[in-house]
């Protein structure tokens, strides 16, 4: 694409895309820096009760103080080590029964109406349940992130395993592929961008298990500090709690988003 | 020399059973076809001519009769035989190259030679400079080249084309149809051509098997011997022989289309 004569407009052109880029970024930049200044500023001079709503230099505190006596490393490590593993575990599994119920139509037909139900569920009304089964350390909040995730990425992958086009198939039979063939030529590969769409969605969904698992027993982890500042009445705390959140599942959205870039070359 | 029959299909008859009844597809389907040969095969529209073809390829089981290829019962897969879509087919996620080799890939044929032979294929038929694109970034034109190549490459003795043109503009559609039948030429391919283009049959094929509505049987077999202009031959070339016409108006009566 490279190497040609650029006409004038089209440098104006590439020029205007770019500016706008640009203040898209510097807005959203802005908008976060005001809000945090606006609500600073109302802490200060009152106008809110810090009590309730906590305050940015609040919450900066509090993230010092746990940071350096290195309690904070220890509950997001937890919550963190959680998530990753009932993620992977959730996907992993939820791909290798979606690969089962591709293989067997039969199977596929029977389980259908309950994947159905449970996928209507709402899967931490499971939590307690899990949790007594299955007991309430670590393991029991990931498998209660595990249940959470891996119902969705059944149905995901399965529906984009079912859309592959009949002559794709066709073609590899006229081949003569075996049906293992079929699902390593044509299926896996046409999926991974449905499997990307459901690790993101699934990143999140894990959170909500290892959240909620850690609300109900844990004695560490993110959900426990919510929990605690909660009970305790120190709203920075839970503040605090929420916002290392944001940071770290807009970090692992976006290490997803990197892996997608790199293998879905096809894509642009 | 005597004919050489790459195919006899024997009397074959094709029934679907479905929930609301069955549906007899085709019926008593008899013929054969010659080495080198491209035959047509033209007929009403859903009247089982992609049926028809996906028999002989062995995909699927015929209720009654059977087809020989090379003399050997079709049962299930055969790698003597080549098949190509109405659309190309290619895999998104792979490049051109890859693409093409993906017969080779299915069957364990691959190895240097093989890749070698599948990049000249690609030279020389203008895709070269593109082996490492993917699908994407190449015309429909293109992409329905790569896609013949992906079927020559696996060395068939028999090509099965079902509707190979019919996805793309008109334009595209003669000059791909024309490279198509030279390259059959060139390759000297016995080729099954499914068209409900009766144009581009005639353009393109030694005989020409008209079907009648479903079920479908054989309605006539047309040989079609068009005297071409002078000067290199090219089925586009052929379209202006004097004898087009006439075989155009017999197929069109002989297909005897009703709009309803």
């Amino acid at each position: 694409m490279s190497n040609k004569i650029i006409s004038k407009e089209h440098i104006e052109y590439l020029e205007t895309i770019k500016r706008r880029k640009r203040t898209i970024l510097i807005t959203q930049i802005s908008v976060l820096v005001i809000g945090l200044t606006l609500w600073e500023l109302a802490a200060k001079l009152n106008l809110i009760d810090t009590f309730l709503t906590s305050s940015p230099t609040d919450i900066w505190n509090m993230l010092v103080e746990y940071t350096q006596n290195g309690d904070l490393f220890h509950h997001v490590g937890i919550s963190v080590l959680e998530t990753i593993v009932g993620f992977t575990v959730g996907t992993v599994l939820g791909v290798i029964v979606a690969i089962g119920l591709w293989w067997s139509n039969f199977l596929a037909k029977v389980l259908e109406p309950y994947l159905v139900i449970l996928n209507s569920l709402p899967k931490t009304a499971l939590a307690p349940i899990i949790i007594i089964w299955i007991g309430t350390g670590y393991t029991g909040i990931i498998v209660t992130a595990i249940t959470v995730s891996i119902i969705i990425t059944i149905m995901n992958m399965f529906n984009s395993f079912m859309s592959v086009d009949e002559d794709k198939i066709k073609l590899l039979e006229t081949f003569g592929a075996t049906k293992f063939q079929i699902l390593q030529k044509v299926i896996l590969p046409y999926s991974i961008p449905a499997m990307i769409n459901t690790l993101k969605v699934n990143i999140g969904l894990s959170w909500v298990g290892v959240i909620v698992g850690e609300f109900l027993v844990s004695r560490a982890g993110i959900g426990y500090l919510l929990v605690y500042g909660m009970q305790v009445f120190q709203f920075d705390l839970v503040m605090l709690g929420v916002f290392i959140l944001a940071m770290i599942s807009a970090l692992m959205y976006k290490s997803v988003s990197i892996i997608e870039n790199k293998f879905i070359k096809w894509h642009k | 020399m005597s004919k050489n029959s790459v195919v006899q299909v024997n009397n074959i008859g094709m029934t679907y059973h479905r929930l609301n009844g069955e549906i007899e597809a085709i019926k008593n389907i008899d013929f054969e076809v010659y080495q080198g040969e491209i035959v047509g095969i033209v007929g009403p529209s859903g009247c089982g001519k992609s049926t028809l073809l996906s028999i002989i390829a062995g995909l699927i089981k015929p209720s009654f009769g059977e087809v020989l290829v090379n003399g050997k019962k079709v049962a299930g897969h055969s790698e003597d035989i080549g098949y190509m879509f109405q659309s190309d087919q290619l895999f998104e996620w792979r490049t051109i190259l890859q693409n093409v080799l993906l017969g080779l890939e299915i069957q364990g044929n691959i190895d240097e030679k093989s890749i070698r032979a599948a990049e000249e294929l690609l030279d020389v038929y203008g895709l070269g400079d593109f082996k490492n694109n993917y699908p994407n970034q190449l015309s429909g034109g293109m992409r329905q080249r790569a896609a013949l190549i992906r079927t020559l490459v696996v060395k068939p003795n028999l090509l099965l084309l079902d509707e190979p043109f019919s996805a793309l503009d008109y334009q595209t559609r003669l000059a791909i149809a024309d490279e198509v039948g030279l390259i059959l030429k060139k390759e000297k391919k016995t080729t099954l051509l499914v068209t409900h283009d009766i144009s581009e049959a005639i353009s393109l094929s030694d005989r020409i098997i008209v079907l009648t509505n479903r079920p479908a049987t054989i309605k006539d077999i047309i040989q079609i011997k068009l005297t071409c202009p002078e000067g290199t031959w090219s089925p586009i070339n052929c379209r202006e022989a004097p004898e087009f016409r006439y075989y155009f108006n017999k197929i069109w009566k002989e297909l005897d289309v009703h709009v309803k």
